[in-house]
């Protein structure tokens, strides 16, 4: 039956050629190159303090007024609560931003070479919860947080 | 495979303002699929990085708890009308995006 014989050829073929395509995109690749470089233990972390120890080095943040968290004080919608941080300290290095009563705390960490101490985003909160802003400036952290209110929590089923 | 991405700078509190949305699932790995009862498979982004001129000036790195369609905002520094912007990304399951747009305010 040379005709299924063809067939199947040249499905293998064709298969071959999806392959190496693919392979040859790097879509095959098993790790990522940047794997390493996104803090994976910090992220995993389950409780505030390991994820800043992890990230940081050091826990227990100093509490700061010129740090500005601004977030509703009650989230309409708890899968896309808008966030953001600002602050007037010198010499900052990142901004992290940790829902205290989420699973693993640490929501983002934001870095920066060269641009102000500024950041903004939406996060999801499994329920209402504490939000911190950590921020290191010159070196050492700071925080500031605030309570937020989730009526429908955001984690999705 | 590309997502879409929009990059849009303006002027905030006399700072440049970069907005940066990206099509994304953000998928937290812990949602169940009705139909399959299977769990869905984490998929997020975990970095993205903004280049002005070439040259890195903000990252973030992201988790699950980083809403769909992420939403990041930036403020530059010495950044001038024309000045060339690049935001890239990478997720865990290895896609990447990219896009470039000259600062217009």
């Amino acid at each position: 039956m040379t005709s299924l014989k063809r067939r199947s050829f040249l499905k293998g073929t064709a298969a071959g050629a999806v392959v190496a395509v693919a392979a040859a995109s790097g879509m095959l690749q098993p790790t990522r190159v940047l794997a390493a470089q996104w803090p994976q233990d910090a992220f995993g972390a389950d409780t505030m303090t390991d994820a800043l120890k992890t990230l940081h080095g050091t826990d227990g943040p100093a509490d700061n007024g010129d740090i500005q968290l601004i977030a509703p004080l009650q989230a309409e919608n708890g899968a896309k609560v808008p966030v953001k941080v600002q602050t007037t300290l010198a010499d900052v290095e990142s901004i992290d931003i940790l829902v205290s009563k989420n699973a693993r705390p640490l929501a983002g960490h934001a870095t920066f070479p060269n641009a102000h101490g500024f950041f903004s985003t939406r996060i999801k909160m499994a329920e209402s919860s504490d939000v911190h802003a950590v921020v290191k400036a010159g070196g050492k952290l700071y925080q500031t947080k605030m309570t937020i209110k989730v009526t429908v929590g955001g984690c999705g089923g | 495979m590309s997502r879409n991405m929009k990059l849009r700078t303006r002027t905030q509190e006399g700072q440049v303002e970069l907005l940066v949305l990206i099509n994304h699932p953000m998928e937290t790995g812990q949602r169940t699929d009705t139909a399959t009862k299977e769990k869905i498979p984490a998929h997020f982004i975990q970095h993205v990085a903004v280049a002005l001129n070439g040259k890195t000036v903000a990252t973030a790195d992201l988790s699950t708890a980083i809403s769909e369609n992420p939403l990041l905002g930036f403020r530059l520094k010495d950044a001038k009308e024309g000045d060339m912007l690049k935001v890239t990304w990478d997720d865990n399951q290895g896609e990447k995006g990219e896009m470039e747009k000259a600062v217009s305010l």
